[in-house]
């Protein structure tokens, strides 16, 4: 007690942890978002992805009609996870358009034919330019793009059942 | 069915670790009582549980069990065996596992094995692990349990984040941990003697293995995480003073500062308050490098489980640990008496010299890692980078590596310089030698110059002590300090010269085109897509050929995983004994060009070979320790059985 020196430790580690419990307290802004968000999609044209679909094209997104636009593959494990849950967005009327990266048409096809098809059109994108353009970094992602093909929404990763009330309520926002 | 049984080890352990806490306290008012006995028992049987489930989280990983959580997020079926194992501790969750599960092996293993002690001051140390272990099972079982099951199994896990994905990392985190686990025994080591005021040499040796033990772990893992972040990072540099790298350089300056007054403690019966101070401090840096790192309370290129809830969590542990135990120091120093005197000019005095350098270098540390936490406070955002770290890091370590350089000629309690004068001048006449020889080569910036100067001079001081001895029969924790002290040498002979001697090289390059960097010459031969199995690339196979020489083949790619999807790049490395090509491939350019970053860094592997003696001289001095232990423990209990005989005659 009669040393104040020994004391010096514990008082500096007691301020730390004030400014620390002050800072944990701090909201923080945690989900990054494209910066692409509120801005057009890019120009574009891609040629189909399967023989069986039309390919896309920026005026595919610009019809009066909000989409979901769906970054995948079929190379991709997570793609096949959120199958399902696109189709059932697609039975909720919604219209889904696909774009596919780095990808073979039998490969597309394949996909579809085990995985169900949910698309209306998917566009092949070799070399990554679409995706790279509007913000996306993997595969698979889904946008919410509205009639004037302004990007609404991104999602990142695949879609779960969870998601699909707040896209569909996304999708409506944007249609308004 | 696994996952149950992992978790229920888990709460049984936790339990036990309750009983342990408890058994430990109250021993400390009846040693005898049938409470006390159970402690050391305690402590062995919940190691053998944590270690349990830890196995069984590991089985989960292995089988990719997709109904528990932490395996459908951390993990992926169509992940290499390998990875798929680290993925059990490549995660908040298993690490903390793993972290809890190390410690409490540690503490079975002092209940086992360590007898020098005053039993009282084992019951009190082991009480002390069991309070910090405690805090880590509620930590583990409350907010963050490993076996959660998931409602309803994944189809396909998320996979584990694809810069964890490679073996030198798989293997970083545990070697650090190794590390961290040994300090909370060291500290516990401190709290136990402060407790029952027990602070003499037989504390020190006591606790001086853990504390070498931990150190050589730190060591390893400091330098494989600064070779990892060089080689998959791709941005060419060693060491970024990032929060996540300090907060693992902290406790490594603090377990050397700590590891150098145990063995003035054990040696000489002094420094007995620094050295339990160096006890609390080095864990509680541990401490906090995981509160900095899980808490997200620092902005890091290592993000990792940023949590604010978990960092509430670890805040209050740090507060009952770290709080607790500098108000037991502060209320108990002051009955620690210092011990044996020494003069300035002395063993002591030199490691003091040390001591003093090494706590401000930590100092300096810390304030730079936790500046812009403060600043962040008034609403100022900055970052501490190496323009802070580098210049004032060094107005400490250029005079505690001169000392370092004859400090271990000293005699221990007192000596003069004149005897040792021979010796200061060969150490003396090579760095001006060496300065000079700089000086004339060429035109480098300060630090570098004299961190050549000094690397050789430390390089040939660090030799000396074993001048005019036998080699073969000088003690192995001799050459144990012989080795560390020249792989530092080494280590700072290649950061002075990457820093010196180093040429980079951004080039756009078509393919069959060539660029130059230093003494190569490397052509752009391809570019091709690659895959693996969980990824796809653009790998670029470059001819490099040093000096003429005969073609190196080099491929560096830039990969995209997909579960989850991220792009990483890997750099390729040409190694020579005198340097390492480094070359990155980056985008394509409009013209059809291809982006090559190319560096040439002349030594730049002596920075990890010097990581690797450092914790080659660790290892040594600890085999050698051990070894005295033993010896020493055999001659005692001839020595009883003797007394033995004697008094049945």
């Amino acid at each position: 007690m009669n040393n104040l020196k020994v004391w010096i430790p514990l008082a500096i580690f007691l301020m730390f942890c004030g400014v620390a419990a002050y800072q944990l307290t701090q909201p923080k802004d945690e989900f990054v978002e494209s910066t692409m968000v509120g801005k057009p999609v890019p120009e574009f044209e891609l040629r189909p992805a399967t023989a069986e679909l039309p390919g896309l094209s920026i005026a595919d997104l610009k019809d009066g009609k909000p989409k979901l636009l769906n970054i995948w593959a079929s190379w991709c494990v997570p793609c096949i996870a959120e199958a399902p849950h696109l189709e059932t967005l697609k039975r909720q009327g919604v219209e889904i358009v696909g774009v596919a990266i780095r990808d073979r048409p039998q490969d597309v096809a394949r996909f579809l034919g085990q995985y169900g098809n949910p698309y209306t059109k998917i566009g092949a994108d070799d070399l990554s330019e679409i995706q790279l353009s509007i913000g996306s970094s993997g595969v698979p992602e889904t946008f919410v793009v509205d009639g004037n093909g302004i990007i609404r929404h991104q999602h990142l990763g695949d879609v779960r059942a969870e998601h699909v009330p707040m896209l569909l309520q996304k999708l409506a926002e944007a249609g308004s | 069915m696994i996952a149950e049984l992992g978790l229920a080890a888990l709460w049984l352990a936790a339990a036990l670790c309750a009983l342990q806490l408890l058994g430990g306290a109250l021993a400390q008012r009846d040693e005898n009582s049938d409470l006390a006995r159970l402690v050391r028992p305690a402590a062995i049987i919940q190691g053998l549980l944590a270690g349990f489930a830890f196995l069984m989280l590991l089985w989960l990983f292995y089988v990719t069990d997709l109904s528990v959580k932490l395996v459908a997020t951390n993990s992926h079926s169509a992940k290499p065996l390998v990875f798929k194992l680290a993925g059990a501790w490549g995660n908040h969750e298993g690490s903390m596992l793993l972290w809890i599960t190390v410690m409490a092996l540690a503490g079975g293993l002092i209940a086992l094995v360590e007898r020098r002690l005053p039993e009282k001051t084992m019951l009190a140390t082991l009480s002390a692990q069991a309070f910090v272990g405690l805090g880590f099972y509620a930590f583990l079982l409350l907010s963050s349990n490993p076996f959660e099951r998931l409602p309803q199994p994944a189809l396909e896990g998320i996979g584990l984040n694809p810069l964890l994905q490679d073996i030198g990392l798989a293997f970083h985190p545990p070697t650090l941990y190794f590390g961290y686990v040994g300090l909370s025994v060291a500290f516990s080591f401190a709290v136990g003697a402060l407790l029952t005021r027990q602070v003499n040499p037989n504390f020190a040796r006591a606790m001086r293995p853990w504390v070498l033990g931990a150190w050589i772990f730190l060591t390893l893992g400091i330098t494989a995480g600064s070779y990892w972040a060089y080689y998959e990072l791709g941005w060419g540099g060693w060491w970024f003073w990032d929060p996540v790298e300090n907060a693992s350089l902290m406790p490594w300056l603090a377990a050397t500062a700590l590891l150098h007054s145990v063995g003035v403690l054990a040696a000489r019966d002094a420094l007995r308050t620094w050295t339990i101070m160096l006890g609390v401090i080095a864990f509680s840096m541990s401490m906090l490098g995981t509160f900095l790192v899980r808490s997200g309370i620092l902005t890091s290129v290592h993000a990792f489980a940023v949590d604010p809830e978990r960092g509430s969590f670890i805040l209050v542990l740090l507060l009952l640990y770290i709080g607790g135990s500098l108000l037991l120091f502060a209320l108990r120093a002051g009955t620690v008496s210092e011990g044996e005197r020494f003069s300035v000019t002395s063993r002591e005095g030199a490691l003091v010299f040390n001591n003093v350098m090494l706590s401000a270098l930590l100092g300096i540390v810390l304030l730079g890692t936790l500046y812009p936490l403060l600043t962040e406070a008034f609403d100022v955002r900055v970052s501490v980078g190496p323009p802070y770290f580098n210049p004032v890091g060094a107005i400490f370590t250029i005079p505690m590596l001169l000392i370092m350089a004859v400090g271990p000629l000293l005699r221990w309690r007192g000596d003069s310089f004149a005897r040792i004068k021979n010796s200061v001048a060969i150490v003396a006449a090579i760095m001006l030698a060496v300065l000079a020889l700089v000086l004339i080569l060429g035109s480098y910036g300060l630090l570098p110059v004299l961190g050549l100067a000094v690397a050789a001079g430390l390089a040939v001081g660090s030799f000396l002590p074993l001048r005019g001895r036998n080699l073969l029969r000088a003690p192995l924790s001799l050459w144990g300090m012989v080795i560390a002290h020249f792989g530092i040498a080494v280590a700072l002979f290649g950061m002075a010269s990457e820093t010196a001697f180093s040429e980079e090289k951004l080039a756009a390059v078509p393919v069959g085109e060539s660029a130059e960097v230093g003494p190569w010459d490397i052509t752009l031969e391809q570019v091709a897509p690659v895959a693996g199995p969980n990824w796809t690339a653009i790998q670029g196979r470059l001819a490099a050929s040093y000096d003429g020489g005969d073609p190196v083949l080099l491929t560096p790619e830039s990969r995209n995983f997909w579960a989850p999807t991220q792009e990483t790049t890997e750099s390729t490395l040409a190694t020579r004994w005198n340097g390492q090509l480094y070359a990155v491939i980056g985008n394509q350019a409009a013209d059809g060009r291809w982006q090559l970053r190319l560096w040439w860094k002349p030594f730049v592997t002596f920075i990890w070979y010097g990581g690797i003696l450092i914790a080659l001289g660790g290892l040594l001095a600890l085999i050698g320790r051990l070894r005295t232990d033993l010896k020493r423990r055999y001659v005692k209990s001839r020595q009883a059985d003797r007394a033995k005989e004697a008094a049945a005659l």
